[in-house]
């Protein structure tokens, strides 16, 4: 946990959350419903200036999809692919472009966020925003093969409160072994899918 | 003896690298334990509460546990440490004291016997209430590098009748110390002070 391999992304910070709800509305939840999050903090390279070719974001989204999924699976202790569902965000520091939290999150970060977790046929829900330090993210949360199973949309907020500087991107992907705590709006239920076009 | 009801149990980690500064070659750590819980005591005035300290026990060695498992499971690697709770509308800010007993021993037992005073800190305050959780060297509170704090809430916590309690430790001095002052390496770790 503590050294990590060198990485193209200059990381300031890692911060990882995990939540349980033991209770809801006074019913007991059994198991807990448990998600988790993994966030970098780094150092945004396009930041101050028009950069037209985002290939270095590009890259360090694909790193950055093995290395925050793996802390987040470890951070819920359970194997990867007993992950039920997903989602992932990025907060741009002021003096960058929300382009540049769009290279990081979807030309390459999906394909190792997939590999971690055993398959994820599903899209990453994902949302972006520009910010200052302190800013809310509020990651969006699906079935990670079924986009359409109700009971696991939901979502994750996370922040940091010296994050993001002027110059930094804070990057976050969030996983969850469970839908919401009590889930009562009927729709396709996970028992189900079909786990083939992502959807259903 | 009120039950102990837990709604929810959060753990936060934050690895620090640099703060602009060299990159430290060995990152600091910071844990937050958190946990929200029914607040027996909501909504009147309730002459005697001390009893429920006791209750919080176990609770406050499971949370001190969660932490240095979050740590990456030894004690030994924690230097700082400190601890705070936000009540909710309809408590009172004694409640939150009720803390400070559980919370406190419970650290210093899982260190084994750790000397300094746990700093804390504790407030009223409403669903997604940010709370700075003072953090001091965990054998002598003038050790000026471990001065830190670390910003914990949830945001759907405290409801009106709740207690979010938190416990925090740290690996190390700040990434960039350089202020002087007591050294860790220079504690006596007699008083807890020096």
């Amino acid at each position: 946990m503590n050294a990590i391999a060198p990485t193209k992304a200059k990381i300031r910070k890692i911060a990882t959350f995990v939540e349980e709800t033991h209770r809801e509305m006074d019913r007991v939840i059994s198991p807990p419903t448990r998600r988790a999050a993994a966030v970098a903090v780094i150092e945004n390279p396009c930041a101050g200036k028009y950069v037209e070719d985002l290939s270095e974001l590009i890259a360090i989204g694909e790193e950055l999809g093995e290395l925050l999924t793996q802390r987040a699976v470890a951070a819920l202790g359970i194997p990867g692919a007993s992950c039920e569902s997903y989602g992932k965000a990025a907060a741009v520091g002021e003096d960058g472009e929300i382009e540049h939290a769009a290279a990081i999150l979807h030309p390459k970060l999906g394909t190792p966020v997939r590999r971690v977790l055993g398959k994820g046929a599903a899209l990453i829900p994902s949302s972006k925003k520009r910010g200052g330090m302190d800013v809310v993210l509020d990651i969006p949360l699906g079935h990670k093969d079924a986009a359409y199973v109700r009971s696991h949309f939901d979502g994750m907020e996370v922040r940091l409160n010296d994050a993001p500087r002027a110059k930094e991107i804070m990057v976050a992907i969030a996983v969850t072994d469970s839908g919401r705590p009590l889930p009562r709006v009927g729709g396709l239920n996970k028992d189900q899918i079909k786990g083939e076009d992502g959807l259903r | 003896m009120p039950e102990v009801v837990i709604r929810k149990m959060v753990t936060c980690v934050e690895e620090i690298f640099h703060e602009g500064g060299p990159i430290a070659a060995q990152p600091l750590r910071r844990a937050a334990a958190i946990a929200v819980i029914r607040n027996p005591y909501a909504g009147s005035y309730v002459e005697n509460i001390a009893g429920f300290m006791d209750d919080l026990k176990p609770l406050g060695l499971q949370m001190a546990r969660t932490l240095i498992g979050a740590l990456g499971g030894d004690a030994k690697v924690v230097e700082g440490y400190g601890k705070g709770a936000i009540v909710g509308a309809a408590g009172e800010l004694e409640h939150g004291a009720l803390w400070h007993v559980p919370g406190g021993y419970a650290m210093r037992e899982v260190l084994g016997g750790a000397k300094a005073i746990v700093a804390s800190t504790k407030k009223v305050g409403g669903p997604g209430t940010r709370l700075d959780v003072p953090i001091t060297h965990i054998n002598a509170s003038y050790v000026r590098s471990h001065f830190d704090a670390m910003e914990v809430g949830v945001n759907d916590a405290p409801r009106a009748d709740e207690i979010l309690l938190a416990l925090v430790m740290t690996t190390g001095p700040r990434v960039h110390a350089r202020v002087g002052g007591l050294k860790a390496s220079e504690i006596k770790g007699e008083d807890g002070l020096r």
